[in-house]
Formats: structure tokens, sequence, C-alpha cells
């Protein structure tokens, strides 16, 4: 009888836990607070983009994203945890709760984002499928690509345009699964592959880390648009917003020339837009339910978007990426954010 | 009339135990089908929609490992039947390998020779207690090591030894080579009979024939001689370094390798093992009594000790094969287009339907691991001793 007992209880219990997590979905806002840090799922290691520096800290221009915002609602950039996610199960861990919202270059598509239960909110990097191949092939461009071996992460938008490209043209390839962007590494330097095909971002993020960055070429062809940026639960506007608005701070930041060397003196600028925008001109983080000076937290901690852009990717880096489209618009880029009033 | 009824089911040992079981089984159903409604609930309540529709839209992606014609615009649907059939082909080439090696080492470490059996101890030992995947990726990572394609090893002028596969002539077949095939096929039932009726005449006469080697010579020279005769009806047709690949012929990719070696050699150690014990359990008289006979060894082998330690065999070596079965799930680990790996990963990825993509998984394993278990137990009754013994 005890055994059934102890059954029965166990039972009551397993019901009430999965009863429990169904109903904690309020609002993520209030989460992260109670909680006292974001919790963020990152890229598993995409040098500039998102992964651990030598000393462990979490560094690179999705990871900005995430402290933006936790400097948005904690004044602290610092408290996030990072959940390092796969390409396969990054949607899984937002949608089942376990990461406040994503920040991992995503590419934002219709599907994703009305039939997986997401929300983009924006796009913090716009980049494009590439290609690249050694040097020593003598390939110059994507065309000429008939028959080769195609090494692709799996689980990707990637996937399909790659399949695409290679049959609007009639070519054909080899195609060469595997999971992660090191395997993808360690692959296509052993050989296996000809071509590794990922984001140009990835790929120039991949080729800085090779023995000889210089013998690898990333072909000019870009076969997609592939629009990076952050996510969170459908269904939580007011956390989405934040999220949203954390991002655009950085950019309309740079839009300003608000840097985190200069924030203190720009809170004595005579723009209307820069004051509302620091919180001098009270009222816009109420708003968002939150404190007046969280844009000022964004851009003192964290910068503007130029800065983390540069220290991360930019060509002083050894990513060594230009702007290009993700230069502001009045830059010739395409990189426009909503205005702050 | 009631107090007895209620008496009956606390008191009655039977009624009382029967009453428990309905309760436990009632609870059981009620836990499952409270869980299946929150899932669905929460689905619903975060906008994830769900359904089969998906096994019905175009998959997208291409899938190089695979036994039927698949492309990118063919369904999830089909893409589910091409990661199945690889699941299977490496079920198959790998049971088939483990059980070749797993026999020869089981009897080698019962050698009295001290290096042959102290080698196969050796490799026991070490790979039944390193993790399949390690071993997996190890191999793996020695294929990737051979020579790029542009550097191939070249066997017999039409092989081909690289990092990307091993590239084979393949057989184109001309009119006429169906004769040929028929004519295999019927020296094998030929051949068949005819071991059936001089076995016939064994039991009755005592007269031996070389049954193996008639047998042998039938089934190699029958196909033979209609291939000539049919104006050799067969043509190869050689890979060629073109571009970036090889074009033409056949090619088993690393990836197929890597998964057949590590699961082979790791569920070998195992299986040598099961047939070591079922050989020692053998009565050491029955050994005995053969060489008093004066049986040569190897009828000694095959007509007294392996049939009898078949049965003690079989029971293991069947899970032997489920395990090696549902180890090869682990080729995502390598990119082998298993069924976990292309549907159950890059389709769960394109369509986000896990619970659904997960059940199909699930189902399809529970169905292949009982089909073998089903199968084996038939061979294992057909093994067991006969009779009232």
């Amino acid at each position: 009888m005890t055994k059934i007992k102890s059954l029965f209880i166990s039972l009551v219990l397993t019901l009430g836990v999965s009863a429990a997590i169904a109903g904690s979905h309020g609002s993520t806002h209030d989460l992260v607070k109670d909680r006292g840090k974001l919790m963020c799922g990152s890229n598993t290691g995409l040098a500039g983009f998102g992964a651990p520096n030598d000393a462990g800290v979490w560094e690179g221009i999705d990871v900005d994203v995430c402290r933006a915002v936790a400097a948005a609602v904690f004044g602290d950039a610092s408290k996030v945890e990072y959940v390092p996610t796969t390409s396969k199960v990054r949607f899984t861990v937002l949608q089942s709760g376990e990461i406040d919202m994503l920040s991992r270059n995503t590419t934002w598509t219709l599907s994703r984002d009305v039939d997986l239960g997401l929300e983009f909110v924006g796009v913090n990097y716009y980049d494009g499928q590439g290609f690249m191949v050694n040097k020593s092939l003598g390939v110059s461009s994507a065309m000429e690509l008939d028959g080769a071996s195609v090494c692709i992460q799996v689980g990707t938008t990637t996937e399909m345009n790659l399949a695409d490209f290679f049959k609007a043209n009639g070519m054909s390839y080899e195609s060469v699964p595997v999971e992660t962007n090191s395997e993808a590494d360690a692959a296509y330097t052993a050989g296996r592959c000809d071509v590794y095909t990922t984001d140009a971002s990835g790929l120039y993020a991949s080729r800085a880390g090779y023995p000889d960055p210089s013998a690898h070429v990333v072909l000019p062809e870009i076969v997609s648009k592939e629009p990076l940026g952050p996510a969170v639960r459908h269904g939580d506007s007011e956390w989405a917003d934040i999220v949203r608005w954390s991002l655009n701070a950085m950019i309309i930041g740079e839009e300003l020339g608000i840097t985190s060397a200069n924030v203190d003196e720009m809170k004595s600028s005579k723009n209307p837009e820069v004051l509302r925008l620091l919180g001098v001109d009270a009222g816009y983080g109420a708003m968002l339910g939150l404190s007046d000076d969280w844009a000022y937290n964004i851009l003192s901690q964290v910068g503007n978007y130029s800065e983390s852009f540069e220290k991360h990717i930019g060509p002083n880096t050894p990513i060594n990426i230009q702007r290009g489209l993700n230069a502001l618009y009045k830059d010739g880029g395409i990189l426009y954010a909503p205005p702050f009033r | 009339m009631q107090t007895n009824f209620f008496r009956k089911i606390i008191f009655d040992e039977k009624s009382r135990s029967l009453l428990i079981q309905t309760l436990v089984i009632g609870l059981f159903a009620l836990f499952i089908y409270l869980i299946t409604q929150q899932t669905a609930y929460n689905l619903e309540k975060r906008g994830i929609s769900s359904g089969f529709d998906f096994l019905h839209i175009s998959a997208g992606y291409d899938i190089s490992i695979r036994l039927i014609p698949f492309t990118s615009e063919d369904t999830h649907l089909r893409a589910y039947f091409v990661g199945l059939l690889n699941t299977l082909m490496i079920a198959v080439c790998g049971c088939f390998l483990a059980t070749i090696i797993g026999f020869l080492v089981g009897i080698i470490r019962l050698s009295s020779n001290w290096l042959f059996r102290n080698i196969a101890y050796v490799y026991v030992e070490f790979t039944r207690n390193v993790p399949v995947l390690v071993q997996i990726i190890l191999y793996y990572s020695i294929l990737l090591n051979l020579p790029k394609i542009k550097q191939a090893i070249v066997i017999f002028d039409n092989f081909y030894l690289t990092n990307r596969g091993f590239f084979s002539p393949s057989p184109i077949f001309k009119d006429g080579f169906s004769i040929v095939a028929w004519s295999l096929v019927i020296a094998i039932i030929f051949a068949f009979f005819l071991k059936r009726f001089l076995k016939k005449i064994q039991e009755e006469s005592g007269k031996q024939y070389p049954t193996f080697m008639i047998n042998s010579a039938i089934i190699i020279f029958t196909p033979i001689i209609f291939y000539y005769i049919m104006g050799m009806p067969l043509e190869f047709d050689s890979p060629v370094l073109k571009g970036f690949n090889f074009k033409g012929g056949m090619v088993i990719r690393p990836e197929f390798l890597g998964m057949l070696f590590g699961l082979s050699i790791y569920t070998a150690a195992f299986i040598s093992e099961t047939v070591r014990s079922g050989i020692i359990s053998v009565s050491k008289g029955q050994r005995e009594a053969s060489q008093a006979l004066g049986l040569k060894s190897n009828f000694i082998m095959r007509l007294i000790i392996i049939p009898q330690a078949l049965r003690v065999i079989i029971p293991p070596l069947t899970s032997q094969y489920l395990n090696l079965t549902k180890n090869s799930s682990l080729g995502i680990a390598i990119g082998y287009a298993d069924l976990v790996h292309g549907f159950g990963g890059i389709s769960l990825n394109q369509t986000g339907r896990a619970i659904e993509i997960m059940m199909m998984v699930m189902l399809t394993y529970l169905t292949i691991s009982l089909t073998i278990s089903f199968f084996m137990n038939l061979y294992n009754k057909s093994v067991q001793f006969k009779g009232n013994a």
C-alpha cells in the first residue's frame, strides 16, 4: 500500500509542477526583474558576434544587445547569464521559457516570426549568405562551383538557400552537413569540402581563426538576405518593446553622436531628441516600464551601435568586416531606427 | 450484501489486487491524458502551430547520402523515408559486420595461441570500455585525414581512396543481365535442394559427399556461364576526377564508414564476450565425447559446440543488435544522414514541429527494435532444445 501511496503523491506532484510551469508565463519583464538577471540565448561561440573571451567574459555585437537590455532593465549591463544555444535548439529554448531573449545571429523570416511563436524585434546585423573557398582552387565566382562539396551547418536558412542557388543555376553539389560552426571549420580545413557556406559574417569570423587566413577567399556572390536580429517569445509585447528599443537606442545613439565617452556631456546638449533619449526630458522610460535613465545606461555601459561594431567586428579587428549595409542610412547603409519621440 | 462486497474487496487478496491494479492503470491513463492536454494547451497558448501538415511541404534541403532519389523539392515525408533507409542501411551493415568480427574474436579468445588470445583480449577490453561516440568520432577523424581529393590513393587503377570517401566503378546492367541474375537465384535454390537430397542419402547410406564444395561450384559457375552466354551484359562506369570531385562510379562516404566502423567494432566486443560465454557454457564432456568419436576439430566446432552454444548466445545477441540500431542515431555527431539527423534534425528545424517529429522518430525506432526482436525470437525458438527434454 505504501508503494501505491507514494506513487499517488508523486503523480500529484508531477501534475502540480507541470501546471506551475504552464502558469508561470506572466510578464517576462516581471520575471526578469524578480530573477535579478537576464537569461540571454547566445551563440555557442562565434568570434565577434557572441563568444567568451580569454577571461571567460562573453563578447560580441550579439552579446552587446543582451547587455543593452540588462542595462535598460537593471541599470547594470553585466547582469546577464548567457545560455549557449546551437542553431538547432535555439527556438525551443526560447519557446520553453528557459531564456528571456535570443540574440544569436538568427535570420528573421516569415515562418519563424509567425509559425514558431517567436517575435523578431529588429535587425542588428544585415547579413547575406556567402561562400568561402581556398585560394588554391582558383575559383573567383560562386558560379564556378559546379560539382563541389559544400560544408553547411544544418537547420539553418543557409541550407535552403544553398539548395535554391545551385538548383537555379543548374549546378550540382554534395552537401556535407555539420552541426556546429567549429565542426564546419574542421571539415573545411581538412578538405572534406571545397566550399564553406554560411552568413558572410560567419565566414569572416571563421576565417580569422584559421592558421593562415589569407589562404581563403570569400567569393563576391551574396545569395540571400539574412537580416539577423534578436527575438523574443510571441505574445508579450511589453517585453518585445523593451528589447526592440534597447537595440534602437544604440542605433539612435550613433545617429546623434552619443558615445560611451561623451554621454555625460551630451546630457547638457541642446538637441531635444538627445535630451529625450538620455532621460533629461523625463517620461519616456515610464512608457516602457523602465527608469528614465535606461537609454543613458545603455549608451554609457555598452556604447552606441558603431562602438559595438568597431570593437568586435570592424576593420581594426581580426574579423575585419566593413560597415557596408550596416552603416547608418545617412552614411550609405540601411541601418535605420524609428524616431525617439 | 453491500458490506459483503466491500469486505471482499478489502480482505480477499485476489479482488484487492485487481482493484489496486485497475486504480493504477486508471491513474496512469489519467496522467498521460493530462500531460497531453497540458502540452496541447501550452502549445496553443504560446502560438506554436502543430499538426502533421508539414509532411507534405517541400523540404528545401538536400541530402547527399541517400538510397532513393531526393531533391530539395521533395517533401519532408520523403526526407523521412530517406533517413529511415539510411538508418536501416547502417543497422543492417553494422549488425552483419559486428556479428562476423564478434564471432571471430570470441572464438580467438578461447584459442590456445597465447598471442592471438591476448590480442583479442586487449581489443575487447579497449573497445567496450570506451564510449561508442568517442570511437565514432575517432574513426571519422582518421578518415578525414586520408589524402585530399586531388591526391587520392589509387587502388587497381579504378578505385580511389580519399577523405571524401571511397570511390569505385559502378556497374551498368545491359539487356540480358536479368537472365544472369535469375540463373544465380535458380542455382541457389537448386543447391538448397541438392543439399537436402545429399543429406538424406548420407542419413540412409552413410555415404558422404563434399556438399559444400559442390554447391559452391554450382552457385559460382552457373551465373558466370550465363554471363558469357548472354554476351557479357555488364559494364563498369569508372569514377573520373573532374573539377572538384569524382564524376561517375559509386562512392562510400566517410560519414558512413565512420559510423560502420564505430558501431560494429564497439558492438563486436560485446558480441565476442557473448560468443565466448556461449562456447564455455557447452559442457566439456561434449567436446571430449566428440573427440573420442574421432571427429575433426572444425566439425566439432560446427556440428557439436556452436549449435549448443547458440542457445546461450542468441538472447544477448538480440539485445546487442538492438543497441547497435539505437546507437546509429549517433550519426548526428559526424553528419551521417540517418533518421535523427535528417528528418529529426533538419526537418524539425525548418518546421519547428518538435513534438510531432520526435514522436514519429520514436515510434519508428520502436517498430524497428520490435521487428528485430520478433525475428530474433523466432530464430531463438528454432535453435532451442526440441522435444520434452
